[in-house]
């Protein structure tokens, strides 16, 4: 018997790129999208659910469905994608629906894997080089972003605590750049001035787009009880990330008042959220040792993913704006797939 | 019978697991990596730029400061060791001139640890991480030692050292809570002792300014002869006292490594011996110097 996925955020970036590669295995016999807008990406086999925004049918939906497996990628990790009120209420509340749809009585679930963010650990002056799974942050946090994803985070140690029989997966990714995903930072890098803090150049960890897609898949293939921390190898100098990327510096003098009027500037216009401030002043090194001790190995290392994101960018600067054609993949595909005219065998 | 061996093996296997492995499994950091465009290592550390500095450094280190090495010889080429000295200098010169030393005359890089002060300071913050500075943490150091088998100073004083008055000059003051013999200890590493004279009176401190050191949020403002007789060239400007250093026997501990946490009674112990042997270096080194410009 396969397994019956049932996928959140399914209309978010993370939730149509799980479900695009889940559905290329047949293993899998049930793949549900569960989302609040349409999903961008156009579904093959995968059914969408319409749900609100912290999803509170989502307890039905378990038990009417009996899915085995829930794949989290609903958690907000970047504060400028929506108001910061939704925020919470999407992060911390929509947690909770979901723990309680898995948990409640009746439901199937055996397996929940959670997509998180190395936000959780923040990055201040007192940081260790590396920061382990255990390791504890070192300034309580002051972004709403990461005090969500924390507390989101907290909400389903507990209930990893309470639930024995469900394996909780969390994985805490590092930035992520690719060419499809718009970023604060990937916006900053794909211009021609890219904002660093003046005397600042500190070492970051990437994790290129599709190595993300597998680590979660890797997550549900096997069962990975725990936190694990994910990351392209390597650490790489924001000034060096500029150079590959083709941008030039923009040193912005790295005090409080300059910084918080400086992205509203008109011609300046870059994106400076808290977080990517506290990222670009003391950057931040997770060990993926634990992760990779259960088999994953990460396509690019952290420059690697760097130089991947940087081609697509050369190639969009070139050939500006890029032709979207998944629509007419997407119909051809139909076609061949349903069409009385194919032969099928 | 048969099956004897197997049972003993399985049993020497299984004591040998707490302790972590000399030669980790997976390197998950170090990356030899076609993309990167620079030297930089994961602690901001550039050789490039390393070496750089230390052309530069070597006139002061040679002509202004003339230091002279006891006991070099001592050091280890290879593995890693903690290096443990006394600190001092409202600016303290000894670090620099221990490293670019060691460096210099050993031909290995050293690692020097140091408040997480440094990184908040924009440029300075930077060009101390890619000239080997780390922040003083116990992960850090045993990440360093252990895993990747490095040098690494630390001066287990703090900014109390560099911030006492000239009055207390060459009284070590109290060595931390001993969390750099721990480290060693976790980490399975000798302790060298290194005693410097010299850098007390390159920046002697007649008095500190609590008031702007808050309002600067330094850990600590003096004033100091240097100010005083040279206005604000002195503020960064050392007197060109005479160093020399020595190092002394290393010190080894006898605790398993790789353990959470020691005795106290055993680390407390172990800081309070290598303190008394600094100590009593730098006093026996004092008792044999003629001149405090020529030695």
């Amino acid at each position: 018997m396969g397994k019956r996925v049932l996928v959140t955020g399914a209309d978010s970036f993370w939730g149509g790129r799980v479900i695009s590669a889940l559905e290329e295995d047949p293993t899998f016999e049930v793949l549900l999208g569960l989302g609040d807008t349409r999903p961008s990406v156009k579904f093959e086999r995968a059914e969408f659910v319409h749900a609100d925004s912290t999803y509170s049918i989502l307890n039905r939906l378990v038990r009417a469905t009996e899915v085995d497996t829930i794949v989290h990628t609903f958690l907000v990790v970047d504060s400028t994608l929506v108001a910061p009120r939704a925020l919470t209420e999407i992060n911390v509340i929509g947690t909770m629906n979901m723990l309680a749809a898995a948990g409640a009585p009746g439901s199937k679930v055996k397996h929940l894997i959670v997509k998180s963010s190395a936000l959780v650990y923040g990055a201040t002056e007192r940081d260790p080089n590396t920061f382990k799974e255990q390791t504890p942050r070192m300034k309580s946090p002051h972004t709403r972003v990461e005090r969500s994803l924390i507390e989101a985070e907290q909400l389903i140690r507990e209930f990893a605590d309470d639930h024995p029989e469900i394996t909780v997966t969390i994985l805490r990714f590092c930035n992520v750049l690719g060419t499809d995903l718009t970023t604060p930072l990937s916006r900053n890098l794909s211009q021609r001035l890219c904002p660093s803090l003046m005397g600042f150049n500190p070492l970051l960890q990437f994790i290129a787009e599709e190595d993300v897609v597998s680590a979660l898949l890797h997550a549900i293939h096997n069962r990975l009880p725990g936190v694990y921390n994910v990351a392209g190898k390597g650490r790489i100098p924001w000034s060096e990330v500029m150079e590959i990327c083709g941008t030039r510096p923009l040193p912005v003098p790295s005090f409080k008042p300059f910084l918080t009027i400086a992205p509203k500037i008109p011609f300046l216009h870059f994106d400076m959220p808290d977080e990517l401030e506290d990222l670009l002043r003391y950057g931040r090194g997770i060990a993926t040792r634990k992760f990779i001790g259960t088999g994953f190995h990460c396509r690019f290392t952290s420059a690697g993913a760097v130089e991947h994101f940087a081609t697509g960018l050369r190639l969009s600067r070139a050939m500006h704006p890029p032709r979207d054609d998944s629509e007419y993949d997407h119909s051809v595909e139909q076609f061949f797939r349903h069409s009385p005219a194919v032969r099928q065998n | 019978m048969e099956d004897r061996p197997v049972e003993i093996a399985e049993k020497e296997a299984a004591s040998m697991l707490p302790i972590p492995s000399l030669f980790p499994q997976f390197d998950d950091d170090i990356a030899e990596d076609p993309n990167r465009l620079s030297d930089i290592d994961e602690w901001g550390r550039s050789e490039h730029f390393r070496s750089m500095i230390r052309k530069a450094y070597a006139p002061i280190y040679k002509h202004w400061f003339r230091v002279e090495w006891e006991g070099l010889e001592k050091l280890p080429k290879e593995g890693g060791a903690l290096l443990v000295s006394n600190h001092a200098g409202a600016i303290p010169s000894d670090a620099p001139v221990i490293m670019h030393g060691i460096e210099e005359l050993l031909g290995r890089p050293v690692y020097g640890l140091a408040d997480y002060f440094f990184r908040t300071i924009p440029f300075v913050g930077t060009m101390w991480q890619r000239s080997g500075g780390v922040p003083a943490r116990p992960e850090n150091a045993y990440r360093l030692l252990r895993e990747q088998g490095q040098l690494v100073l630390v001066f287990p004083e703090g900014v109390k050292g560099p911030s006492k008055s000239f009055g207390d000059r060459y009284q070590l003051r109290r060595f931390g809570r001993g969390g750099f013999v721990e480290i060693a200890m976790r980490a399975g590493v000798p302790i060298y002792p290194i005693a410097v004279i010299g850098s007390e009176e390159t920046m002697p401190v007649v008095a500190r300014l609590p008031v702007v050191a808050k309002l600067l949020g330094t850990p600590y403002f003096p004033v100091t002869i240097n100010m005083l007789t040279m206005g604000p060239l002195g503020t960064i400007l050392p007197l060109p006292a005479k160093f020399k250093i020595r190092v002394l026997d290393p010190v080894t501990f006898d605790a398993p490594r790789g353990l959470a946490s020691y005795p106290r009674s055993q680390v407390m112990e172990g800081t309070d011996r290598i303190r008394s042997l600094i100590q009593e270096a730098v006093y026996e080194l004092l008792r044999k110097r003629k001149s405090i410009w020529f030695g």
